[in-house]
């Protein structure tokens, strides 16, 4: 079946961008070595490298880019916006607000704790924005009421967070540097904390595949197809909070991947989000990989973040897919 | 009765459109709806496919609560073709004819050969076996509104429920939808209801017919029954003539003039 196919080649795509994530960096490190490293290492610095480094990075990187990938297309599935992103819901910047209050006010100044802090405030955000969503909705949330709210909600954090960080040289650094965005230096726990969030996220968009599917024709054509339109939404909010809200505590504010890979995959899978789903979060990670990989090349003995090496690619690649096609209609 | 509305009070938010409201749709008929703009005709139709919950009364759906049931076991049994559906672009009409099985499909049983042939079998039923690969958005008015009916086909229920299935299309075109519903009536035994525009269209594929005005049923019955000059004059403000229809036999409107008064100012 031509679809498998396809899955299987963006599969085969990943495996080469985790095999030049491991190997390529400011030590480059020969694919042989590198699968000694992993197989039967020796602790020589090579190895150190590999091991400490490059592998935490590139899980993280795999895990954040399926999962904003994923987010993406729920996203914009359920709001039928293609210019929809998954920090939409005021993930992002309810992750970013929570972090830096930690800072300042709690006096937090280690990663994990941040981390805790980002993902907590993804989902307060999320909770509060689906609230104020379902009080403007009439009898649940819509597309509408729910971006509203959330550019609302949003905008108050960012402000809020501004004032924070005016006030704080610590908390400004930590913000400046996430806000970049950027899947470098996490230790291998930082990992495993984001794992079972992204894990659950997952499992929620593939349940909520088939109901987008009813939904993408429209509220009352999928009501009349025997589809709960609210419990739908519910999930997919979820979902998109679980993932968006892993991804952007642990890496900072990527959620463009989620705006462009969802219509990358879509030219392969066409609208059934079943398929779509799985397309998107193997080219979001594959994306998310290689920008990594551009970004620790471009400007040695330095890096560029992750976040801005794909803002920098993916802005002209954007305004091409919109000016070659018409945007799509969701 | 299969479908059975009780003093049904249907509003938006603090806007009753329909209050007190009975009406009963007997197995193996087709009913259509007729009334002015507003009257609440197709408000009425979607809390029939429970799409509206209303705000007083109930509906039953073979005697039971249309609301205390599951939504997919209704789903089974009634499907509702809103007026003028939005697919995203680039969706086949296969693919569109398939979400019609939604239903009968759980997600660990994703598609089974029932569904398939429910979907080969709705296709040919409204001729689009071949264009079944074509998208959506590239086909013509009528076609698209016959690969939509197709769908609601495909969902195998043995009521369905129509919003104004031939709005914006050409006369043509309405007539072959029309055409095609009597068919389900007649070789399917569906119990069908819709929203009709078209007073003499209504005429002549309905076997019952429902005049609404203001949220109000003023007359149900036959055609013949219901289409009378006296009934136009009260529910739609209109002097017509009704004489036979030269190819049916059913009522036949033809209009004389309005009784709104003098037309307003055209805006300049």
């Amino acid at each position: 079946m031509a679809r498998t196919r396809i899955l299987c080649v963006l599969a085969a795509a990943l495996l080469v961008a985790v095999a030049l994530s491991i190997t390529i960096g400011a030590k480059a490190v020969p694919l042989t070595d590198a699968w000694q490293a992993l197989t039967a290492p020796t602790g020589s610095e090579n190895d150190i490298i590999i091991r400490s480094l490059r592998v935490p990075r590139t899980i993280l990187g795999v895990l954040a880019g399926i999962a904003l990938g994923v987010a993406g297309a729920l996203m914009q599935g359920h709001t039928r916006n293609p210019l929809a992103d998954p920090g939409l819901l005021g993930v992002t910047q309810g992750a970013a607000f929570l972090m830096v209050s930690s800072i300042i006010f709690l006096g937090v100044s280690n990663l994990y704790a941040y981390i805790w802090f980002g993902l907590a405030g993804a989902l307060i955000a999320s909770v509060g924005v689906f609230a104020l969503g379902m009080v403007g909705g009439r009898g649940g949330p819509t597309p509408v009421t729910l971006a509203l709210a959330g550019t609302a909600v949003s905008a108050f954090l960012y402000a809020l967070t501004s004032a924070i960080v005016l006030l704080d040289e610590q908390a400004m650094d930590v913000f400046r540097f996430w806000q970049a965005g950027s899947i470098a230096a996490r230790s291998a726990d930082v990992v495993w904390q984001i794992v079972p969030f992204i894990a659950a996220g997952l499992i929620l968009a593939l349940v909520n595949a088939p109901g987008l599917n009813a939904l993408s024709l429209g509220e009352d054509v999928a009501r009349s197809l025997g589809q709960d339109v609210n419990r739908t939404r519910a999930v997919g909010v979820a979902a998109v909070t679980l993932l968006t809200g892993a991804s952007v505590a642990a890496c900072g504010a990527l959620a463009f991947v989620g705006l462009i890979v969802p219509h990358l995959a879509r030219h392969l899978s066409g609208t059934d989000h079943r398929w779509l789903l799985p397309y998107s979060g193997l080219i979001g990670a594959a994306l998310l990989l290689v920008a990594d990989v551009i970004g620790r090349v471009v400007a040695p003995p330095g890096e560029l973040e992750v976040g801005v090496v794909l803002a920098l690619l993916g802005a002209p690649f954007f305004i091409a897919l919109v000016r070659r096609r018409k945007p799509v209609r969701l | 009765m299969r479908l059975q509305a009780v003093d049904v009070r249907l509003a938006y938010g603090d806007r009753v459109v329909v209050d007190g409201l009975d009406l009963g749709i007997e197995a193996g008929t087709v009913t259509t709806i007729i009334g002015p703009n507003g009257c609440g005709k197709s408000t009425l139709l979607r809390a029939l496919g429970r799409l509206l919950k209303p705000a007083g009364g109930e509906v039953l759906l073979d005697g039971k609560r249309i609301d205390k049931l599951p939504t997919r076991e209704v789903a089974r049994v009634l499907g509702v073709l809103p007026q003028s559906p939005t697919a995203p672009e680039g969706l086949t009409v296969a693919d569109l004819v398939a979400r019609g099985r939604h239903p009968h499909q759980t997600w660990y049983r994703q598609w089974s050969s029932d569904d398939e042939s429910a979907v080969a079998d709705a296709l040919s039923m409204t001729g689009l076996s071949d264009l079944a690969d074509r998208p959506l958005d590239e086909l013509s008015g009528g076609q698209r509104q016959r690969a939509w009916i197709s769908m609601a086909l495909a969902q195998g229920t043995d009521l369905l429920l129509l919003d104004e299935p031939t709005t914006f299309l050409d006369l043509a075109h309405q007539v072959e939808v029309l055409e095609l519903v009597r068919h389900l009536h007649s070789s399917l035994e569906r119990t069908v209801v819709m929203v009709l525009h078209d007073l003499n269209l209504a005429a002549r594929y309905a076997d019952r017919l429902v005049a609404m005005r203001s949220g109000h049923i003023i007359a149900a019955g036959t055609p013949h029954e219901v289409l009378t000059e006296e009934l136009l004059a009260s529910v739609f403000d209109l002097d017509a003539k009704v004489i036979a229809d030269p190819v049916a036999g059913t009522p036949l409107v033809v209009p004389i003039g309005t009784r709104h008064g003098s037309p307003p100012a055209s805006p300049a």
